[in-house]
Order: C-alpha cells, then structure tokens, then sequence
C-alpha cells in the first residue's frame, strides 16, 4: 500500500487543490496515468501517477487545498508495493518532510529575511538531523541551517526544539493528533512582537498551522496599532475585498518571488552573452518554410531550442541540478520553456529530450505547449522534470536576457531579438540578422570557461541549420 | 461565407489561443498581437486556426497582412469563396 502525495509541480509551489478526481476507488492505474487535476498557483495541471496499482481510497476531497507532500489516495496492489513515492515530486523533496510543510498562507508579503523557500520543498538535512527532528516533532522546514550550504545539522533542529518548548503552553490540549501548535516562523515571532498568548490562538492554515493572518486577527482587540520596531516586520492590514482572481494573482508573485529570491540568495550567477549571426538559419527557415504547408511550418525558436539542446550535450554542466550540496547532472535534456501567462506570471513546462528531436517534433511541442498553458491540460510530469530552462524574448523586443535560474535547476539560457545590424566579416562589413544569447549559470556546478565553450556551440550549431 | 461569418470566425481562432481575451473589446484596427498580448507561436496558431477554418493557408510573407482583426478580415474575404 502506497500513499499517492501532492507533488511538488515546481520549487515555486507551496500547495495545491484538488480540483477533480479522475479515479474512483476499485480503479486500476497504470505509471502515467493521469488521475487527478490539480490547481497551483499558476495553473490547473493534470496529475500523473508514477506506479502501477489500484485506487484503494481516496483521501482528499473535490476542491480542497492541501500543502505538497499530502497523501492524496492510497494505492495498493502492485505486487511488492514498492518502495519510493508515487508522485511526480521534484528530486529534491524530501518525502518525510513535506507533508509537514509549514505553509506562509495567503494574503501577506513575505519578508525578506524569513527563509521561506526552505519551507517550500528543499530542506537539506543531514540524516542525523531528520533523525532527530522526527523524534522531537520539528518540522525540518522550520530550521534554518547552519551547516554547510545551509544544511540542517542536528544541532540545528536541537536549538528549534528548545525554543519550541519554550513557547508551547505548558499543557497541551488533549487533542490526541497536533501534539504542538504548527507555527511558521514569521508567526512564531510576531507572538513575541506582539506580546500574544499562542495558547489561545487558534490555526486557519493547513494542518492548523497559526499564521500571520491568525495573528492580525488575534492582535486586532488588544493592539489595534501595533507599531514595528524598525527592522521588524510590518502587519500589514488584512485586505478585507479581494477577488479570487486577484488572490491568485498575489499567491503566484509571492511563489515566483520565494522561488527567485532562493535563486539570488543560493545560487552564485555568472553571466555571458554571445551575439550570433543567424543569416543562415534564417534564410534556410525562409525557404524551408515556403515550401510547407501552414500545419508544419517552422518558427526560428525551434532552431534555438534545437541548437541549445546540441550544445548542452557538448557541455553537460549546464544540465541538471544542484541538490544536497552537489551537481547532480542529468542525462536526460529536458528543455524547460519559459512562458508567459497573459494577465501575469510565468511557467516553465519541459519539452523532453529535446536534443533527440528534430525540428518538426520540436516545433509540434512547442505550439502544443504553449497552447495548453493557455487553455489548460499540463501534466505534472512537464512540470516537475525541466533540467534547464530556456527563455525566449525576442518577441518582445528584448535585445539581452539576464536570467535569474530557476533552482535546483543550474542554468537558464536567453535569447534576444533578432535585429539586422552592421556585421564584420573577413574584413568586409555588412548588415546581418544578429541574435544575442546569454546564459546565466551556476558556478558551483561550472565555470566561465565552460560556459563560453557552451555559447560558442550554439552559434557554431546555428551556422549549419540543415544539420539540426 | 459572408464578411460575418469570417469575423466570427476571426475571433472564434483567438479566443483559441488567448482564451482569457475579448477579441470582439479590442480596436480592429489595432495591432493584434499587441493588443492581447499573445507571442509568435501564438499568433501561429492563430493563422493555424483560421486555415482549419477557412481553409487559407497564409504563406508567412503574408502574416503581416493579418495583423489587425480588420485586416486579417479583408485578407479573408478576399480569398474564401
């Protein structure tokens, strides 16, 4: 018997609804099956189960919101019951922790130095430490590492633990299940800012975990005012009228916001660029195009992506993840595509093994995923299994990308317009197409060097587009 | 097909790629892409749709020709029966 959890669909994703089930229990499932349809805060993607079995109970209902790493349903009879989850989770998600995930709920802005995203998915911990956690009730999302990368030691959770107990009521209530009150801990100091007594505040967030939102409402008859010290963090007031849309709206900055800010606190960028003359891919696409139908016609995109795909196997540090304080490289090239939701925000679903493609399957996936992040039906597996992502905003206008990487991932590649400008060559200058890339990367995982030799391929790529 | 149905049709194939979108709110003299939003693949689709539909196919070199609802009408009705 297995449990089937709330996958994490990105290092952005806190938690998710349930919005349909597409399984009922007695129903047999087989790996890739897509049973259920769940809403992030970006979008409704439809959830794919990674073991064969069958649907023994479900144990969320229709609409309900639960954090990442709930057990969804319950799976039974696949032979051994094998080991390892059922989910598409992100390797990085550490299944003991994530169902206690403590969740900064809706509706407040997350101040800089609370380290959310360690609640979100990536808690690095060493065994010792989850160890000790689990025996002394800490969420491991609650500590904040002092080890190296910011790993959580034993010590760590030891230190949570004491000030736990320092700020639990001396009495637990006899509720047999939450032994302690789950707190975040943003929460956690604003009781003492605030002087209030946790004991009689009573937890809306998930699992009844106290939340900030708990807190103002707690703090409104005493302190109608409470004035911040400077440094401390501000309450802001509760907006009282705010639309679901608008709601939602604020729930994907706050995630593509922790998810960056994770980004530029961990990872230590360097960038280059590259401009690259593409008057040969451009003219081989012009006539290639003249001679297909509507239905298979090519967009330049396809030959970037194509060309990234080929250079990243010439230069593998730029593809995989940095977890558990190491590059785990994959062998695997899944194109990340960076696209824009109209009315705000961004998703980034996979094109896979797209160095194994050739241009008509790219550029079949590329409509095809676009089309479905605006109306609707990706997989979870799209989501969750990006090894790098690329970014084009040639679209707009945008001459030069300067990439914040999406973690764990340890590169992302953009691409710029492609404008006609004065170009020197053999000593003979003239008016070329000119497109600029740029790659932003990790330098734990690789160097300059490398990442040049990776831009450089991808320009060489492109002088032969009929070898794409 | 009369200039309405070819109208209707219009905004049937961008309510498919920007589902969220008015097409019938937006200037129809405006350019289309900017006006809601929506990037080359997009607007690839776009011409897709209108070629499942009518059964134009636009050569690429015509694309600029489709750029504004008003336009991308004309351009139709031109070449429908």
């Amino acid at each position: 018997m297995n449990d089937f959890v709330m996958p994490s669909l990105g290092a952005d994703m806190d938690d998710g609804r349930l919005l349909e089930w597409y399984v009922k229990p007695g129903d047999a499932v087989k790996r890739g099956d897509i049973v259920a349809l769940v809403d992030t805060d970006k979008a409704a993607i439809e959830i794919e189960i990674f073991e064969d079995g069958v649907v023994s109970e479900l144990l969320v209902p229709e609409g309900e919101k639960v954090p990442v790493g709930t057990p969804l349903a319950r799976i039974g009879g696949s032979g051994e019951g094998a080991a390892g989850g059922m989910a598409a989770t992100l390797p990085e998600t550490p299944p003991a922790v994530a169902p206690e995930t403590v969740i900064e709920t809706v509706g407040k802005p997350v101040p800089p130095e609370v380290p959310v995203t360690q609640a979100v998915s990536s808690v690095h911990a060493t065994p010792a430490a989850r160890r000790h956690a689990q025996e002394r009730g800490v969420e491991l999302s609650d500590v904040s590492g002092t080890g190296r990368h910011g790993t959580v030691t034993k010590a760590d959770v030891e230190a949570v633990a004491k000030e736990l107990e320092a700020t639990l009521p001396a009495e637990p209530e006899p509720q047999p299940k939450p032994s302690r009150k789950r707190i975040s801990p943003l929460a956690r100091r604003l009781v003492k800012e605030l002087g209030l007594d946790l004991a009689t505040i009573e937890g809306t967030g998930p699992g009844g975990t106290v939340t900030k939102a708990d807190l103002e409402r707690a703090a409104v008859p005493a302190v109608p005012k409470p004035e911040p010290k400077p440094a401390a963090t501000r309450v802001e007031p509760v907006k009282a009228e705010s639309s679901p849309r608008e709601q939602k709206q604020a729930a994907m900055r706050r995630a593509i916001g922790a998810a960056m800010a994770k980004s530029k606190r961990e990872i230590p960028h360097y960038y280059l660029s590259n401009r690259i003359d593409v008057s040969r891919s451009l003219s081989w696409l012009e006539e290639e195009n003249l001679e297909r139908p509507i239905t298979n016609r090519l967009v330049p995109a396809v030959l970037l992506l194509k060309a990234t795909a080929l250079a990243i196997r010439e230069v593998p540090e730029m593809n995989g993840f940095w977890l558990d304080g190491g590059f785990k490289p994959s062998e695997d090239i899944h194109l990340g595509m960076g696209i824009s939701l109209r009315g705000g925000g961004l998703i980034a679903p996979a094109i896979h093994n797209a160095d194994q493609k050739d241009l008509d399957e790219l550029m079949a996936d590329l409509r095809d995923l676009v089309k479905r992040s605006r109306s609707g039906g990706l997989k979870s597996s799209e989501m969750t299994d990006a090894t790098v992502t690329v970014t084009n905003m040639g679209d707009l206008g945008v001459d030069l990308v300067y990439g914040v990487i999406y973690p764990p991932q340890v590169a992302l590649i953009g691409f710029g317009k492609i404008t006609d400008q004065p170009w020197v060559e053999n000593g003979m200058i003239g008016a070329r197409p000119i497109l600029t890339v740029t790659l932003a990367a990790d330098h734990r995982a690789s160097d300059g060097h490398r990442g040049g030799i990776f831009l450089t391929t991808i320009a060489k790529v492109l002088q032969d587009p009929e070898a794409l | 097909m009369t200039e309405n149905q070819i109208k209707d049709t219009v905004f049937t194939a961008l309510k498919d790629v920007a589902p969220e979108a008015d097409p019938s709110s937006i200037d129809p003299d405006e350019n289309i892409q900017d006006e809601l939003d929506i990037d080359s693949i997009d607007y690839l689709n776009f011409m897709m749709g209108l070629h499942e539909k009518t059964g134009v196919d636009v050569p690429e070199r015509d694309y600029a020709k489709l750029a504004t609802i008003n336009s991308a009408v004309s351009y139709l009705v031109a070449r429908v029966g």
